[in-house]
């Protein structure tokens, strides 16, 4: 289905077998709505540092749950050298040599560096502590790898960066073969993220093998020696360092997954509904993640905001749809100032808003279709009356938004959670589309749906364009924005730093743009 | 995955009735163990219970505050809050139902009857929207302060009691016992049925389920309280008031724990605000018992009625197998217990179940309520520290976390 885009991409090398550390062939895990991991290979070898690259949701950190025995693969199979393996939870993991480093980190921030590591080993003193052999080896082992950390600090006093060498230093000391690193520099300054990279090469020179999982181009070119990109949870490609390139990486990366053939006729635009002005945004680690962005959408158009993950996005839709406070600037919606005043205002100013993390904010997995289908209006008429909820009304309001909009469901009265991404994301588009909405702020409209439902979701949102209604799109799929989109903004560290016409603009500038590089006009 | 199937169903339909079984055995073994004929004490227990007319009126009477205590904690846990303060809210609706008969006691009964109820509904409310808004607005923990409340709420009872409120008519009892003088006849709940002691609050506490009942499953009010119970942040999304839902839901909770304490009063036979000095001397664990009362009913109002009716003859029934075999009747206190531990088990295994089967890892949301009843008692607790919340949602989606109840290796 998937047509792969990778310009030069190739399986694991077929000579490389004899040296594989650990091998994943075929691996496929399902989540209800949520197909995570779709016949997925990968191997390790000692000594190299295996990138997984790819976008947020592309199943990356399921493939290394899987590896450290979090969860147990659906279909596929895990070798250990030669030796198949059931990996069934992560002590086994770690047993067998394979050590994992979250993003969030797993330390105990009232005991010691030393406690933290000697946690869950056995002492060489029997039932009492054997901490200062532990925190003798554990100097030991910092000098060797230039990882700096008094073992006996207290884990709250140490910085992000020390708390990252901690986590290090545990794998480490439990000799791990293979070291996986789930996006470890996302907390990290660019200083911090320099020494990082220099302990990871010194810890694959000495004959480990590393897997370090990230959506930023720039680091895993600077780091890897081999890069496996997916997408959508299967494997687009492996690249060499050699033979990767910015440009690849993000081509394989965004892909062209997009089944949207014809380019819709461009609507007539009218006025401005939504207004943003130099607005400032925090993220959730304190720093600006939206920064003195304007923007404005019209009447009858549809605006793609395209750009890497993490790059204020998610900020801004969620500023926009009053779920975060801006700590600057204004957001107009049909007139009215709704600048941190809540999701009810921004929804009764005429906004409606299609989440990306759909399982979380668009539904109550445990309500039904039906409970789901009113989440947002229980409270009007003709659904409320006197506060009591019209249950006739309902049910023959939702029986025609489930026909109307094609959600596969057994029936009103099933459990969305047991339905697919597609028909979740059917669901909440009927939801927002009833109302009628003036703007419609949709963030990653088909990610982890399947096609056909992605062609149905497009096609709404431009017959939706084309009754007047203002429509912004987040998306990371750079081909679904080029498809429906009358105008491409590339977002990049919190700004807009370009715009495009899709339908003139070449995708290769775009994809530039997205990586930070903007050509000169 | 695949064999769990006979494990669901034996989990769905045997668990109620296993547990009490096994209750019942283990009390059975108790008796024997004291040297009593375990059938003679059941056979006590049940007559004493539910034998004629007499019996079935205690039992009524019995279970009437269990019942409001357990509809009110129906309605905070459906809302994912935790009411453990409905001794103090009992205490409470007590007072200041008392206070209001005391304060008018000319009153014709048609008035001060629902006046005291309301009374007693009010002080509850208030004791409950404190925990409530704390939880909602300052992210204060529930458990903490609704049993850190029930403290100061047996201060404001012995105060009231032995100080401005008590019996001044009896020289004899003058500030040894705290109790109020007996109340306004005006006040008192009117008998149903001659010659048993079932009296109007039964009335008032059924039809107060069923109207919780409807209010959960049929209002828009409990529309979203559900919704923010299961999941705050698509409430949110949706444009629910997702704090203001929240502090409601505890007011709510805590009237009815306080209209229960209402009853507690003007439903005695004594008709008089009585405590030995605790809290436990005036509600006799109601506030408590109203917790298993609502587990055991599977958090469902109308079921309620029955499983309230069932823990309120056990209660009366105690008293008559102490007579007939000696056994302390607290031994039905341990038997529930018993049935506490044996359901809350049970509520995590079926959710443990319910995961494995299903498992829509949600990214971020609210822990689930069974997490939140085991949290205290589960090794897990202990790892808290280690593994942020955001790490233990479970998730297929990147940055979250891992299975829900298998924390993730970290330390150990």
């Amino acid at each position: 289905m998937t047509v792969s885009g990778a310009p030069t991409a190739a399986g694991p090398p077929e000579r490389a077998r004899e040296s594989v550390l650990v091998a994943m062939s075929g691996i496929t895990k399902r989540f209800p709505g949520v197909l995570a991991n779709d016949r997925v290979d990968f191997d390790v070898k000692p000594g190299e540092v295996h990138t997984l690259f790819g976008e947020n949701g592309a199943g990356k950190t399921t493939l290394m749950r899987i590896l450290y025995g979090f969860y147990q693969p659906d279909e596929g199979e895990i070798r250990l050298g030669d030796e198949r393996v059931v990996i069934a939870s992560p002590a086994g993991a770690i047993r067998l040599g394979i050590g994992m480093i979250h993003q969030h980190f797993m330390l105990v921030n009232t005991l010691t560096v030393a406690e933290n590591v000697a946690l869950g080993l056995k002492s060489s003193r029997g039932p009492l502590t054997d901490l200062a052999r532990v925190s003798k080896r554990l100097s030991e082992l910092a000098e060797r790898y230039g990882l700096r950390v008094n073992p006996k600090a207290h884990v709250w006093q140490l910085s992000v960066g020390e708390r990252q060498r901690v986590e290090i230093l545990r794998a480490l000391y439990r000799d791990v073969a293979l070291l996986i690193l789930d996006e470890p520099t996302a907390v990290l300054t660019p200083g911090e993220v320099d020494t990082l990279f220099a302990v990871l090469r010194q810890l694959a020179e000495a004959g480990r093998g590393l897997v370090f999982i990230s959506h930023k181009v720039k680091e895993v070119l600077d780091l890897s020696d081999r890069m496996t990109v997916l997408r959508a949870g299967r494997r687009v490609g492996t690249l060499d360092r050699s033979d990767a390139t910015r440009e690849a990486l993000i081509e394989m990366m965004v892909g062209r997954t997009l089944v949207t053939e014809v380019q819709p006729p461009k609507a007539e635009s009218g006025a401005v509904v939504l207004g943003v002005r130099a607005l400032v945004v925090r993220g959730d680690r304190g720093d600006d993640a939206v920064r003195d962005l304007d923007l404005e959408v019209r009447e009858g158009e549809v605006v793609g905001i395209a750009g890497v993950s993490g790059n204020g996005q998610r900020e801004l839709a969620e500023a926009i749809a009053g779920l975060r406070k801006p700590s600057g600037g204004t957001v107009r919606l049909a007139g009215s100032d709704i600048s941190g005043a809540g999701p009810a205002v921004a929804r009764s100013a005429g906004l409606a808003y299609v989440p990306e993390e759909r399982l979380r904010d668009g539904v109550v997995p445990d309500f039904s279709v039906m409970e789901n289908l009113l989440l947002v209006d229980s409270h009007k008429a003709p659904y409320s009356r006197l506060g009591f909820l019209q249950n006739s009304v309902i049910r023959r309001h939702c029986a025609r938004l489930v026909e109307e909009f094609d959600v596969r469901t057994p029936s009103l009265d099933t459990p969305v959670r047991t339905l697919s991404g597609g028909n979740i994301q059917k669901l909440i588009m009927a939801r927002e589309l009833v109302r009628r909405p003036k703007f419609l702020l949709v963030a990653q409209p088909t990610r982890g749906v399947d096609i056909g439902a992605a062609q149905y979701i497009h096609n709404r949102l431009i017959s939706q364009r084309d009754a007047g209604t203002a429509i912004l799109i987040v998306s990371e799929d750079l081909d679904e924005l080029m498809a429906i989109s009358d105008r491409v903004l590339v977002m990049y560290e919190g700004r807009i730093i370009g715009s495009a016409d899709p339908r003139t603009a070449a995708r290769e500038e775009l994809g530039l743009m997205m990586a930070g590089i903007t050509t000169p006009a | 995955m695949r064999a769990v199937g006979w494990r669901r169903v034996l989990l769905r339909w045997y668990a109620l009735p296993g547990s009490l079984l096994a209750a019942l055995l283990l009390g059975a073994a108790m008796m024997a163990a004291l040297g009593a004929d375990p059938l003679t004490g059941y056979h006590a227990l049940v007559v004493g219970a539910f034998g004629g007319s007499t019996a079935l009126g205690a039992t009524a009477v019995r279970a009437a505050p269990l019942l409001l205590v357990g509809i009110g904690i129906c309605i905070a846990f459906r809302a994912n809050v935790l009411n453990i303060g409905g001794e103090g809210q009992l205490a409470l609706g007590g007072l200041a139902s008392t206070a209001t008969a005391l304060a008018l006691p000319g009153l014709p009964a048609g008035v001060l009857v629902p006046l005291v109820l309301l009374a007693g509904a009010a002080g509850g409310a208030l004791w409950g929207a404190i925990p409530g808004a704390l939880r909602a607005y300052l992210n204060v923990n529930e458990i903490l302060s609704t049993v850190m409340l029930n403290l100061v709420a047996v201060q404001i009872m012995n105060y009231l009691l032995s100080g401005p409120m008590v019996d001044r008519t009896q020289n004899s009892t003058f500030g040894l016992i705290p109790e109020t003088r007996v109340l306004p006849h005006s006040s008192w709940l009117p008998i149903l049925v001659p010659g048993t002691q079932l009296q109007a609050g039964v009335i008032v506490a059924v039809v107060m389920a069923i109207a919780v009942y409807v209010l959960l499953r049929r209002t828009t009010f409990g529309f979203r309280v559900r919704s923010v119970g299961i999941s705050r942040e698509a409430s949110r999304y949706a444009g629910m008031a997702v704090k203001r839902t929240m502090t409601a839901a505890m007011t709510l909770s805590g009237a009815m724990c306080g209209l229960g304490g209402a009853l507690l009063v003007f439903g005695s036979t004594s008709h008089r605000m009585v405590t030995d000095g605790s809290l436990t001397g005036f509600t006799g664990s109601d506030g408590f018992n109203g917790i298993v009362v609502a587990l055991f009913a599977g958090l469902s109002p109308l079921w309620t009625i029955v499983s309230s009716f069932l823990f309120g003859g056990m209660l009366v029934g105690g008293d008559a197998l102490q007579v007939a075999t000696g056994v302390p009747s607290t031994m039905v206190t341990t038997l529930e217990g018993v049935l506490v531990v044996l359901l809350v088990s049970l509520e995590y295994l079926r959710r443990r179940e319910r995961l494995n089967a299903l498992a829509p890892p949600v990214a971020g949301s609210e822990s689930s309520l069974s997490q939140r009843v085991l949290a205290p008692f589960s090794k897990g607790a202990s790892r808290v520290p280690a593994c942020p919340p955001s790490q233990l949602q479970p998730g297929p989606v990147e940055g979250s976390g891992a299975v829900v109840g298998a924390p993730p290796g970290g330390p150990q």
